[in-house]
């Protein structure tokens, strides 16, 4: 790209481009992340009249005694692991095998894209209502099949209601990383599977030594994308089982937004957000390091 | 391998289509019917009462309403200003560009429940809480990061020569940006557009938190909050229309602008 033309009429004015972005993110974005942050170090309650008594790091180390926090993390943390696994081990599977679904008709891919475009929100009382015990085609299929001989409180037991949100986020967010492999995929270059068939590799050296190589970017994109979307999950387990039964299924948003909005205690609430976007941070940079970094010595 | 990917392929449509379809046909059932233990595979007596009901009975029309001016309005101001950003952006040193670029992808790192509070305040301080514009700012707001990021890609393909062509005939940098690359880029004005209209009408969190009246509603908290408004049974009828109801609008994007949707997610994966 060559630089604009030195001469040109309104120059000076350029900074103007960037004006409606800057005054839009620096208020809605930029703002709430400097004033979250403000919080966490304060107490900040009903009892103090909303005013923020700064206590330093107590919130954080509330935290650290806070049993139920404690939970909610360790749910998050197996949700998003098992559900990222999980999707990203089909969307895998799915992109090398995507052939027919690049020549697929219009409308077939339009319904493959589907699951994906639905508000999660709305996605969770879809799935709840599959998994009603009573009424749901779950049941009724399983039963019908003589797998099962009573039908299931899916959402009711601890293990059956976690198992249903990773069901439902799977069937989600699949599309979106199969789309990102995808990509990936048709980004390498054909003479390079040449190369490895003339050296006598099989399908397995053509995927070990071309196609994962030149993936590592894609899947950098997709697992840091997906890891921030499920680790701050929020409509899918709010609206499916509200937490339940008994924070079985309670991920840290959920609480987080229990505190602001229910109990009130903006400093506590501030905090925990806080401690999400720290784990986040070391997770992004650690699959940076592992995946990135070998990309760049790579290529 | 290919052999069992093929396979998942085909097994992957039927799963994503199938709770759809199951609740197309729900919704078509009568209360009575819905009750049955085993649920009947195809309604007996189709009927549409389901859809009145939401429509007349209960304020759907209202929350389609509302989605729809808070998702149109937040779309075009998103790609406004998105694209005048991104002009800037496809047209400066690319040391600027990739300092820029950089905190833009940091920005979007945060989970929105980061913001969720201090925005609150600010809305409430605006008076826009219950009101479309405390929510289609945020969301404009909240889709810049990934629109400029995809325009900027895009203003950049666009030969440089183009411009000069039009410094001659005497444009200035505002008028070659609306009469030239506006137009030259149509598609991905579309696309971008069209992103940021799913992503607001899908928006749950904030929107459950700064709208609570009932004729403030969207409809994906109108539906997602639906079985709430009921004490004794869960109307599974008027849920699944209301599934059906809300998510059509989004199918029938996706079915329309299928290929540029997979085009514009995959562009900015390339970069």
């Amino acid at each position: 790209m060559r630089n604009p033309n030195q001469k040109r009429p309104g120059r000076g004015l350029e900074a103007l481009f960037y004006l409606p972005a800057a005054v839009l993110l620096v208020l809605v974005v930029v703002y709430p992340i400097v004033r979250t942050t403000f919080f966490s170090f304060t107490r900040t309650t009903l009892d103090t009249g909303f005013q923020s008594e700064f206590v330093g790091v107590q919130n954080y180390l509330r935290l650290v005694s806070d049993s139920r926090f404690h939970t909610t993390l360790w749910v998050t943390t197996s949700f998003t692991v098992i559900s990222v696994a999980l999707e990203f081990a089909l969307g895998l599977l799915l992109a090398l095998g995507a052939d027919s679904f690049v020549r697929g008709r219009g409308l077939i891919r339009a319904f493959f894209l589907a699951p994906w475009t639905l508000p999660t929100a709305i996605i969770a009382v879809l799935w709840a209502w599959i998994f009603n015990d009573q009424y749901g085609v779950l049941n009724a299929l399983l039963t019908k099949a003589h797998i099962v001989q009573t039908p299931i409180a899916w959402l009711a037991t601890p293990t059956s209601a976690m198992a249903s949100i990773i069901i439902a986020d799977v069937w989600k967010t699949t599309p979106f990383v199969f789309l990102v492999l995808l990509a990936g995929i048709q980004n390498v270059p054909r003479e390079l599977y040449e190369a490895v068939e003339i050296d006598g590799g099989g399908a397995w050296a053509k995927f070990r030594h071309v196609t994962w190589p030149f993936l590592l970017p894609f899947v950098f994109i997709s697992l840091v994308f997906r890891l921030i979307q499920s680790f701050a999950i929020f409509d899918l387990v709010y609206v499916m089982t509200g937490g339940g039964p008994g924070g079985a299924t309670e991920t840290v948003s959920v609480y987080a937004y229990q505190t602001y909005m229910r109990y009130l205690d903006i400093g506590y609430a501030s905090a925990q957000v806080g401690a999400v976007v720290i784990i986040l941070a070391v997770t992004t940079y650690v699959l940076y390091r592992l995946l990135l970094r070998r990309y760049a010595r790579l290529v | 391998m290919r052999a069992l990917s093929k396979t998942l392929i085909v097994a992957f449509r039927v799963l994503a289509v199938a709770p759809i379809a199951w609740h197309v046909v729900s919704s078509l059932k009568s209360p009575h019917e819905l009750a049955r233990i085993p649920p009947t595979l195809w309604p007996r007596d189709a009927t549409l009462d389901n859809y009145r009901e939401l429509f007349t009975r209960r304020s759907f029309g209202r929350y389609y309403a509302n989605s729809f001016v808070i998702a149109a309005l937040s779309s075009l101001l998103c790609v406004s200003a998105a694209s005048l950003a991104a002009y800037g952006l496809a047209r400066t040193r690319a040391s600027i560009r990739g300092i820029i670029t950089a905190s833009l992808l940091m920005v979007a790192f945060f989970p929105p429940i980061v913001l969720l509070f201090p925005l609150y305040e600010l809305v409430r301080a605006a008076g826009l809480v219950n009101h479309p514009w405390g929510l289609i700012l945020p969301y404009s707001a909240l889709n810049l990061p990934l629109s400029i990021w995809f325009l900027t890609g895009y203003f950049g393909q666009i030969p440089y020569e183009i411009e000069e062509a039009a410094a001659v005939d005497g444009l200035s940098r505002l008028q070659t940006f609306m009469k030239i690359i506006l137009p030259l880029s149509a598609p991905a004005l579309a696309t971008t557009g069209m992103l940021a209209f799913i992503f607001a009408w899908n928006e749950f969190m904030f929107a459950l938190t700064f709208m609570n009246l009932e004729s403030a509603k969207t409809i994906t908290v109108g539906v997602a909050t639906l079985s709430g408004a009921f004490t004794y049974e869960i109307p599974w009828g008027l849920l699944a229309a209301g599934v059906v109801a809300s998510s059509f609008p989004l199918i029938l994007l996706v079915t329309v602008f299928q290929r540029r949707i997979v085009a514009g997610l995959t562009a900015g994966a390339g970069k």
